[in-house]
């Protein structure tokens, strides 16, 4: 292989990560206040607002069906109008962002139901506001849960930018298309495969790491 | 920080209805009324869905009545809402029955919890917690997690997290019921230490008579949605009227005939001998009084002990006794037992 190459699989991996990250990051801060609505506003619950959780509710759903290749097609405009641009990595962001923001609510809308109810009651019994229910009781409580699900939410980024590179996004599953399938380099699209796998891994292991170290649940044996 | 005294409860006329879908109502509770002292124990007890649980939940307004009202403290608590509410509901701690910790913080950390809500600066909150924590005994565990208690440890976590506000009442639902008899008896002597130290008013559901006969000064039964019988713990336990207490009773006072009596059991006096099967009920300063013996001894009057045990409420004696005499000197024999103020109750007849 030659040292272009490697250059080239050097700048894709860069590509792949800054996408990654950014996109994470970014479905983060939106996914989870929306995941946290979700996951408290249905009738008699903290921040009861059932029209709304409805409505959020269809929308989550809506953009969750919608084919991500698809998506990314059909929220060009859109995509211009926020990154001034609808072709390149950094656009690809925009997509990617969407896409993962109603993914992301709906895993942290699970860990979050998934806290003893009986917390809820203790802390109502205590005089919280629902506020400090959330922020004291169910966010710390659901910790565990919600690091699992950024997780497995960044193991699937990694696979759609893969796909951004028909707007001319790039990173490694661009540069897998085009060299080791269009070209014809089987052994590139071997390197970009062994990489992924490689980074999805290595993902895995630093979440589930992240979420034993914060999961109190489980007695931990060796003690401490 | 000075310790509270404890609050009055009061439920006036209290009824409880939830609405169903396709417009039926279902009613939880009906017309309860009743009144707890200051620094009393009031121990309610009933059978699952008897409505134990929301009655408890209305103290600190989790549940609102529908009618009637409830008043902690002299203040309405189903009328009140947001901060008043809330303010309420400092004055009044709770302990549960699966302990309801927070997994994710350690024993000073779920003590402190309470604390936080309250708004109490964390210069203050240090030093209540490790007071607290010393209260329950639990110094050398500060900094473990939930997960590496045991079930009493928990529940002590639970009491000292309830009375880190300094309520005034302490709410208590079905605290034991998931410990075993050890932890249970060492879990209720915290909290009688406690209503002692600090005159808070407890009130606590349980379906364990043993509960409320170890701990409660007062003791209301609850069936169906329905207060059927309350008043002092002894005159209760010793004059039980309703038959849902006596089953109550018959399961912790441990006094039941013996299966081949029970067989053989008829509801009237054979054509001839036979022997009459009755209760005797020691109460008061005759619980420990040898009047079965005086029975034998000055009246003549042979007697078969079938059953019985003597057992203490509070300080105060009381025992059970089953026991058969000749039919023929039955209503001899009965007369003389209720002249020194037992009571007797015919069960029936063996031949």
């Amino acid at each position: 292989m030659s040292a272009n190459l490697i250059n080239l699989l050097i700048e894709a991996t860069g590509q792949t990560l800054y996408m990654v990250a950014i996109s994470a990051l970014l479905g983060t801060l939106l996914g989870l206040p929306l995941g946290l609505f979700l996951a408290t506003s249905q009738r008699g619950e903290l921040l009861s607002a059932p029209w709304v959780n409805k409505i959020l509710g269809l929308v989550v759903n809506a953009t969750r069906s919608v084919p991500f290749i698809i998506l990314v097609v059909a929220i060009i405009p859109f995509t211009r109008m926020v990154a001034g641009t609808s072709i390149g990595t950094t656009a690809a962001i925009v997509p990617l962002t969407i896409a993962t923001v109603p993914f992301i609510a709906r895993l942290v809308e699970n860990a979050i139901r998934e806290v003893d109810s009986g917390l809820i009651e203790a802390a109502r019994a205590m005089g919280a506001t629902p506020l400090q229910i959330i922020r004291k009781v169910l966010l710390p409580e659901a910790l565990p849960g919600i690091t699992l699900g950024l997780t497995l939410a960044i193991v699937s980024l990694i696979g759609y930018s893969a796909m951004v590179g028909a707007v001319g996004g790039e990173g490694l599953g661009d540069l897998g298309i085009r060299y080791g399938y269009q070209r014809f380099m089987p052994d590139v699209m071997a390197v970009v495969v062994i990489i992924l796998i490689v980074l999805v891994q290595l993902v895995q292991s630093i979440g589930e790491r992240i979420a034993a170290a914060v999961d109190k649940r489980a007695t931990k044996s060796g003690g401490q | 920080m000075t310790e509270p005294n404890g609050a009055s409860i009061t439920f006036e006329d209290v009824g409880k209805a939830y609405s169903k879908s396709g417009g039926t109502t279902v009613t939880a509770l009906e017309g309860v009324s009743l009144a707890m002292e200051p620094g009393s124990i009031t121990g309610i007890i009933g059978r699952s869905g008897a409505g134990k649980s929301t009655l408890l939940r209305m103290v600190n307004g989790i549940e609102r009545p529908t009618t009637g009202a409830v008043l902690v403290g002299g203040q309405n608590v189903g009328a009140a809402k947001g901060a008043k509410l809330r303010a309420i509901r400092r004055d009044v701690g709770m302990i549960f029955q699966h302990f309801n910790l927070l997994a994710s913080r350690t024993v000073a950390g779920n003590i402190a919890l309470p604390l936080e809500i309250a708004g109490v600066p964390s210069s203050q909150i240090k030093p209540r917690v490790a007071d607290l924590i010393e209260r329950v005994g639990l110094t050398s565990h500060a900094t473990r997690y939930p997960a590496e208690l045991s079930g009493g440890q928990k529940q002590r976590v639970g009491i000292a997290r309830a009375l880190a506000t300094g309520p005034k009442v302490l709410l208590s639902d079905e605290a034991t019921s998931a410990l075993d008899p050890e932890t249970t008896q060492t879990v209720l002597s915290l909290l009688k230490d406690i209503n002692r130290d600090l005159g808070l008013t407890i009130l606590l559901i349980t379906h364990e008579m043993a509960v409320v006969r170890d701990i409660a000064s007062h003791v209301a039964v609850i069936d169906g949605g329905r207060i059927v019988e309350h008043g002092e713990t002894y005159d209760i336990f010793t004059a039980p009227q309703h038959p849902t207490t006596r089953s109550f009773l018959s399961g912790v006072t441990g006094v039941t005939l013996p299966a081949f009596v029970k067989d053989r059991l008829m509801p009237n006096p054979p054509a001839q001998g036979g022997e009459e099967v009755i209760r005797v009920t020691f109460a008061g300063q005759h619980a420990t009084d040898p009047m079965l013996a005086r029975l034998t001894q000055d009246v003549g009057i042979p007697v078969n002990i079938l059953a019985g045990a003597v057992e203490e409420i509070g300080t105060r004696p009381f025992g059970n006794l089953l026991v058969s005499l000749p039919v023929a000197k039955a209503a001899e024999a009965r007369s003389f037992l209720e002249s020194h103020r037992l009571m007797t109750e015919v069960l029936g007849y063996v031949g």
